[in-house]
């Protein structure tokens, strides 16, 4: 039998009953923020510290070794959710960490002067600013890859911007703006072609489509653990093993060495390396947890429920007088994230005025300026409604009802 | 939000539907332009100063309600006010919507603002305009 999906779900995330103190029901549709944790994984969590605690890979007693093989088996777990080994996994805070790993451990190593570094225009912040600093810091050229007005790459770009000097691109798997699913197998194509590395920002699109780094062909893919049921300040960077020895580790201390002397180290294999100081293995428990949880739905099956969710918001929402629909209209192309505005309204208006109604959406220009100032978006932000695994079409009856709401009250 | 008469007390929306003094000065001493980059909110000022006295005040910008009617009554509340007077009482808003301070009762209308205390995201937005009245007043 199917693990059920949309308001069935909803019995596993307590917090997803909160009744807002002005007795509205929540809806919780902020999902490209973070998402909600599953009592399964609150679970594995407490059981933890109930059970198991103690540092890892270092004491060798009976709570030493548990916690060890708990750590272990959740990085087996990780690298089989996406077609990786398991020393290919390196557990980080979250995709932030990840990312600018790649950019000191490998970036400060391996670019010059005059080397470049692309870009697209739709990346999240830490997906730009590491790059960007890495190229000031090497005096490399920064190159943005413009985009479609609704949001999508055009590959014929992108080929007019990588070159034989282009030693990185960096891409999102799916943007966290408009929820824009992008080719990066063709991108990665591109890339390799031409001799640069490969970096994907998984963030949006691993917690909500298969992946498989095999077929991707990434060098580098980050992602983050609470943007998929899992705890806050648990990440993951995946290396392709190929080239994990052109990584310098970016952290050093205990954990990651093999031997010390006073005027030299020498640093442990791969995943430990990457790995200084004791790690969030309570994290990298939640999120082997989340990550079983997922793979009961299917990621396929997620896919398809935020797209369903995704075009039915879509129909409503665009027979409404004034609304503005961001991102294109094929909704093959997309994922369940739906930015929109309302015509002389203020998204942070519109964010209160649903929140008066229960509705919690994210407002503002969503760690992702550069794509807002490109489309020339009013006042450089939009109100993004972002759908998941416990949404159903009722949430999104209560969102148009709420937006119908602020109009009233602001026009 | 509890009410949507929380945040959006009907002081704000009156001055968010028609704001007070927005607008250009043919002739001004000042002219400050301060952005909320956490929110987009953009603000620009300028001042006419007589006798120590704000004789003039003008607005324009765009951004959020609460940001836009915050600075029409902020210029309809030191508009004609001694610059020491304004300095104090551009203090003590923000006082009020950043730590939460009992409203001061010279600050009228201003006072509508007092609720944002509790909307740390849109504490900013309230502020802008007062932190730019305070920086067209430093020197």
């Amino acid at each position: 039998m199917q693990y059920p999906l949309g308001s069935e779900v909803k019995k596993d995330f307590p917090i997803l009953s909160t009744i807002l103190p002005n007795g509205k029901r929540l809806v919780y549709l902020d999902n490209a923020a973070t998402t909600q944790k599953p009592i399964q994984v609150i679970n594995a969590v407490a059981d933890f510290y109930k059970f198991t605690n103690a540092n890892v890979a270092r004491s060798a007693h009976y709570l030493g070794e548990k916690t060890t093989i708990a750590y272990n088996d959740a990085r087996k777990e990780v690298a089989k959710f996406i077609n990786a080994d398991y020393d290919e996994i390196i557990f980080t805070s979250g995709t932030t960490e990840s990312i600018n790993t790649v950019a000191y451990g490998w970036g400060d190593e391996n670019l010059s002067e005059g080397d470049e570094i692309v870009v697209m225009t739709s990346e999240h912040h830490s997906d730009f600013v590491p790059w960007q600093q890495l190229a000031l810091r090497k005096k490399a050229h920064f190159k943005v890859v413009p985009l479609r007005e609704d949001g999508t790459i055009d590959i014929d770009t992108i080929k007019r911007y990588v070159s034989p000097k282009t030693k990185i691109v960096a891409c999102a798997g799916m943007t966290n703006s408009f929820g824009v699913i992008n080719p990066i197998q063709e991108i990665g194509h591109i890339a390799h072609k031409l001799g640069a590395v490969f970096v994907v920002d998984g963030a949006q699109s691993v917690p909500s489509m298969p992946t498989d780094v095999k077929q991707i062909d990434a060098d580098f893919l980050s992602f983050s653990g609470h943007k998929m049921l899992a705890p806050m300040g648990i990440g993951v960077l995946y290396v392709k093993r190929s080239i994990i020895e052109s990584l310098k580790p970016f952290l050093t201390g205990g954990g990651m060495i093999d031997e010390v002397k006073n005027d030299s180290t020498t640093f442990a294999c791969a995943p430990d390396r990457y790995e200084a100081g004791t790690p969030n293995v309570e994290g990298a428990i939640g999120l082997a947890t989340a990550i079983k949880y997922l793979k009961k739905i299917g990621m396929g099956r997620i896919l398809e429920h935020e797209r369903d969710l995704l075009a039915y918001a879509y129909e409503k929402l665009s027979s409404v007088d004034r609304v503005i629909l961001y991102g294109p209209k094929d909704i093959e192309k997309r994922g369940g994230i739906l930015s929109f505005n309302i015509k002389g309204i203020h998204p942070h208006d519109v964010a209160s005025i649903l929140d008066a109604n229960g509705v919690a959406i994210r407002s503002g220009h969503h760690c992702a300026q550069p794509i807002l100032r490109s489309l020339n978006v009013e006042f450089m932000a939009t109100a993004r409604a972002s759908f998941y695994v416990y949404n159903e079409k009722s949430d999104i009856d209560v969102l148009v009802d709420a937006i119908e709401d602020a109009k009233r009250r602001f026009l | 939000m509890r009410d949507f008469s929380d945040l959006y007390a009907e002081i704000i929306m009156d001055h968010q539907k028609h704001p007070r003094n927005f607008g250009t000065l043919p002739i001004f001493d000042k002219e400050v332009q301060m952005t909320n980059s956490s929110c987009g909110d953009q603000i620009s000022l300028q001042v006419k100063f007589e006798d120590g006295k704000i004789k003039d005040i003008k607005f324009m910008g765009i951004g959020c309600a609460i940001s836009m009617a915050s600075a029409s009554v902020m210029t309809e509340i030191v508009k004609g006010m001694d610059v020491k007077e304004a300095k104090k009482i551009s203090g003590e808003f923000i006082e009020m919507v950043t730590n939460g301070k009992e409203p001061a009762d010279d600050l009228k209308d201003a006072r509508a603002f007092s609720g944002v205390n509790k909307y740390p995201m849109r504490v900013k937005c309230a502020t802008l305009a007062w932190h730019a009245i305070q920086k067209a007043l430093s020197d």
